[in-house]
């Protein structure tokens, strides 16, 4: 033992500090590992610096420099004017700002623009931060209720009747078709080849329309005596209103468990009563503005919008379709999910805007705006429901298992257990397509409607304010306010990709 | 004392029910006979009214109008074409607009991509940063947008011919298009194409044997040298024999405007250099996920088994992410040729532009126009899809093997 104890060594004086190692954090180490730490990298690092000097400072001297910032009209912005080599025209963008933001909306009028902005954006922010309450609510405010007060203030117009008036009008509309059919069955079998067949076919559907003639008769009925009185919308809306609740609360449970249905239902319809007459839908309500005057920003605003509310539901219900084992459904849904997504979308709106018209009947016009919309809707559904289908992929089978375990019929396992988290997985997907929705809007500005890129076409043309720089000032606005959308949709599909990942970060 | 196993019962009545109604069984195909008449009396409803209405306009339905004349011109055609050609040959000249613009931009999109896509991976700080200022910049912004700012604000503020911009003296840039020198066949063509096929065929059968040689012999067969010769030396050796193949015919500037050489219309250089550069940002990222993907240990491996950096790229970490990023490569050049279409914007003569625009306003023939137009870009798509499926099935076969 002692022999380990003397050959112990203790230090008994401190070692020389050896020298700080070579700094690899902040920007003098960012400097030294990743910008100059060989030859090549030196070399390259140059070549980077060459290209960003040689766009970012045209750009920004373009932009700030040699900008000219005020004026009245082209003049200002030439070269013999200005004394120096002119870069953007910012006069021009002044000038022509209500133009690209409103179209040729009637200037008294504006005001209703900048309220259904201020109203979407009020309904859509608290609906993007997450951890923001009453998320139903909320959706239900912007997807369903946004879209129906956004066009009674952009469009204008009132209503004339409500619930029951319309749905006596559709039923009257499909009954009048299938006696249509009928008839032309019948008038064809007297020519035809095959004639006891058409006969027999074209009295059933005959008979088949007469029926449901005498089916719909109380409701049509009804419909005429409303519209007889004074007050045919009120009256109308009253008995819509308890017609619906009282099927809310029948569906809901009876006195069990109906109050809660109840009271959403009759909540729903005071709301829907204030906003009418709030808005004097009954007595014609605001002004009607033709979609023809609609232009800018707005439009492409519109366009989006709608494109991204109606192509949600097409496209969870193609989705649904195409996992179908009912073999009908899921081959139609396969065909239409892949013609839509086969097609480039200029010929969609050719479509909408050609073809579309020939197979509506001859006295039902359809406006310019809604065709390209339906257009927008069908080709974005069938891109959605792939989003969407992947989500469903995404689930585990335990889930709907666990579900029909419990005794949960097909609609209450997919519409309370699946296509919630179905739909939360795929956020960042359904954010993706929107950003490529909105940037595709402006194609309508091919078949003549006038969005953001289509008003800033057609102020090229205005020769107050023709200058060499002016093609170049309206693209870098109008590029400007794109980017400005896209890269924040997109930096928010990233932010909700981050949230939804964080069980797997460590 | 053995059992046999029973056999199962055949349940065909079932088997029926299941492939007529799926799961749901008869309320399934009640679904179906249902969705059937809805379906039926849409048809019915579009067909009838479709009719009615061609009959109020006084348009005769059907395609006897693709052997009218068209009697309109085309600035660009590959075809020989004039106006008094008809509107079948109007269709196949669009269509073969719409195929080179897309060749071309497939091309380019593709090598800018894969230099982006460098840019972005490589360890230098500032060059990744500015790949990935190019990528936000052009993906947020619409094609379209892109698409008018090069046809109107660019090409149209270059200098007009007699001022054109020169490009090395051998092609001119102004806004009247890019004039190239133009290939003149001589005498030596025939000859050199010949060769240079036969050198082709014979590079690839000599790959093919090495291969052979490798992986069924484990020989090691250098075959470079011999490609060389085969790609390079042949065609050269014909040259000196028969003459040159073809000579360059310069643009020179006569008057206001260029003769000789050929000029590439501005349309097609602001629709190429759109498109290219669009779809570049969209490859350039799938190229540096397909290489991310590659998991760092593939790389380590390969070193520690002895293989140069070189080798290891180019036989473990490239086929890796070449499985990875070919099926959306291939989807995003699907894209690029759907997304030529917006050529109809500009007035480039694509399918689109002189076939569902010109065509269809001079001849009012809808339904037949843009079936048509529809059905050329789906029959594009679905051939291609049905490529990558293929592929799909190979590499997830050589995966399993």
């Amino acid at each position: 033992m002692s022999d380990v104890i003397s050959s112990s060594f203790v230090r008994r004086d401190l070692l020389a500090e050896r020298p700080a190692p070579v700094k690899t954090t902040g920007f003098i180490g960012l400097m030294r590992t990743r910008l100059f730490n060989s030859p090549t990298n030196i070399l390259l690092t140059i070549l980077g610096a060459l290209l960003l000097w040689f766009t970012i400072v045209p750009s920004v001297k373009f932009l700030m420099v040699d900008a000219i910032w005020s004026g009245r009209d082209r003049s200002a912005c030439l070269v013999e004017n200005a004394g120096f080599a002119v870069g953007a025209c910012w006069p021009y963008i002044q000038a022509k700002l209500p133009q690209l933001i409103y179209g040729f909306y009637p200037e008294a009028e504006r005001w209703r623009v900048n309220l259904t902005l201020l109203l979407a954006a009020v309904l859509l922010l608290p609906l993007l931060v997450p951890r923001l309450p009453a998320k139903s609510l909320n959706a239900g405010l912007f997807f369903a209720a946004f879209p129906v007060v956004a066009f009674f203030l952009l469009h204008g117009g009132g209503i004339k009747g409500f619930g029951l008036s319309w749905t006596a009008g559709l039923l009257q509309l499909f009954d009048e078709s299938i006696l249509g059919a009928g008839q032309a069955l019948l008038s064809l079998s007297k020519t035809s080849a095959i004639a006891p067949l058409l006969w027999v076919v074209g009295s059933l559907v005959v008979l088949l329309g007469t029926a449901i003639q005498w089916l719909i008769f109380p409701l049509t009925w009804l419909r005429d005596y409303i519209q007889g009185t004074g007050q045919p919308v009120w009256a109308d809306f009253a008995i819509t209103a308890a017609i619906v609740c009282l099927i809310a609360f029948v569906l809901g449970g009876g006195v069990r468990t109906g109050g809660r249905a109840l009271a959403s239902s009759i909540g729903t319809f005071i709301a829907t009563a204030i906003v009418i007459k709030l808005m004097d839908l009954d007595h014609g309500g605001l002004s009607i503005v033709a979609t023809n005057l609609w232009g800018g920003l707005l439009v492409t605003l519109v366009v989006s919008v709608t494109g991204i509310v109606t192509s949600l539901p097409i496209g969870i219900a193609l989705a649904l379709g195409r996992r179908s084992t009912i073999p009908l459904i899921r081959i139609f849904s396969i065909a239409f999910i892949e013609f839509w997504r086969g097609v480039p979308l200029i010929t969609v709106l050719f479509f909408a805007t050609y073809m579309l018209p020939l197979f509506l009947p001859g006295n039902f016009t359809v406006d310019g705006l809604v065709r390209a919309l339906i257009g927008i809707a069908l080709f974005t559904g069938a891109y959605q429901a792939e989003n969407v289908r992947g989500g469903l992929a995404a689930i585990p089978r335990g889930q709907s298992e666990a579900a029909a375990a419990l005794g949960l019929s097909w609609w209450k396992t997919t519409s309370l257990i699946v296509l919630p988290q179905a739909l939360r997985h795929v956020i960042p997907n359904l954010v993706n397509s929107f950003i490529s929705l909105f940037k595709d809007t402006s194609l309508v500005s091919i078949v003549a409607l006038f969005d953001l890129l289509g008003s800033l076409r057609a102020s090229f043309s205005d020769p107050k304010w023709s200058t060499p720089s002016t093609a170049f000032t309206g693209f870098a606005f109008a590029g400007i306010i794109y980017f400005m959308f896209c890269f924040g949709m997109s930096r928010y599909s990233l932010f909700v990709e981050h949230r939804l990942n964080a069980h797997r970060r460590n | 004392m053995s059992t046999e196993a029973r056999k199962p019962p055949p349940q065909i009545a079932l088997k029926i029910r299941r492939m007529l109604g799926g799961k749901a069984g008869w309320n399934g195909v009640a679904v179906q006979f249902a969705f059937a008449a809805i379906l039926g009396w849409i048809g019915y409803e579009i067909v009838s009214n479709a009719r009615a209405n061609l009959e109020n306009q006084h348009i005769a339905a059907g395609f006897g109008f693709l052997r009218n004349n068209a009697g309109f011109d085309v600035n660009q055609t590959l075809i020989p074409y004039t106006g008094s050609d008809t509107f079948l040959r109007v269709f196949v000249v669009g269509l073969l607009n719409t195929l080179v613009v897309s060749v071309v931009g497939i091309v380019f999109a593709t090598v800018i991509g894969f230099i982006v896509a460098l840019c972005r991976l490589s360890p230098n700080w500032l060059l990744s940063r500015v790949g990935e200022i190019y990528v936000e910049v052009i993906r947020n912004l619409p094609l379209l947008f892109q698409i008018l700012f090069w046809y109107l604000a660019v090409l149209a503020a270059l200098p007009n011919p007699r001022q054109s911009i020169s490009l090395l003296g051998i092609a001119f840039l102004s806004n009247r298009g890019l004039v190239v020198p133009s290939p003149i066949g001589q005498s030596g063509l025939g000859p050199f194409l010949a060769m240079l096929a036969l050198g082709v065929v014979a590079s690839l059968a000599l790959r093919f044997h090495a291969r052979r040689a490798l992986f069924q012999e484990g020989r090691m067969i250098r075959i470079w040298p011999y490609v060389v010769a085969l790609l390079l030396g042949l065609p050269l050796a014909t040259m000196l024999v028969f003459g040159l193949p073809f000579t360059f015919e310069l643009p020179q500037l006569r008057g206001f405007n260029f003769a000789g050489g050929s000029r590439i219309i501005p349309e097609f250089v602001a629709l190429t250099v759109a498109l290219s550069t669009y779809t570049a940002a969209f490859i350039a990222e799938i190229v540096r996920a397909g290489i991310l993907s590659v998991h760092k240990g593939q790389m380590e491996a390969g070193s520690s088994l002895g293989l140069s950096r070189g080798a290891t790229l180019r036989l473990i970490v490239v086929p890796q992410a070449m499985r990875v990023i070919v099926p959306p490569l291939t989807n995003q050049y699907l894209n690029l040729t759907k997304n030529s279409s917006l050529a109809v914007a500009i007035g480039y003569p694509d399918l689109v532009s002189v076939f569902a625009g010109t065509s269809l306003s001079q001849t009012g023939q809808a339904i037949e126009i843009i079936a048509m137009t529809m059905g050329i870009y789906l029959l594009i798509s679905l051939l291609t899809s049905a490529v990558m499926s293929v592929y799909g099935w190979r590499v997830s076969r050589s995966l399993g093997a």
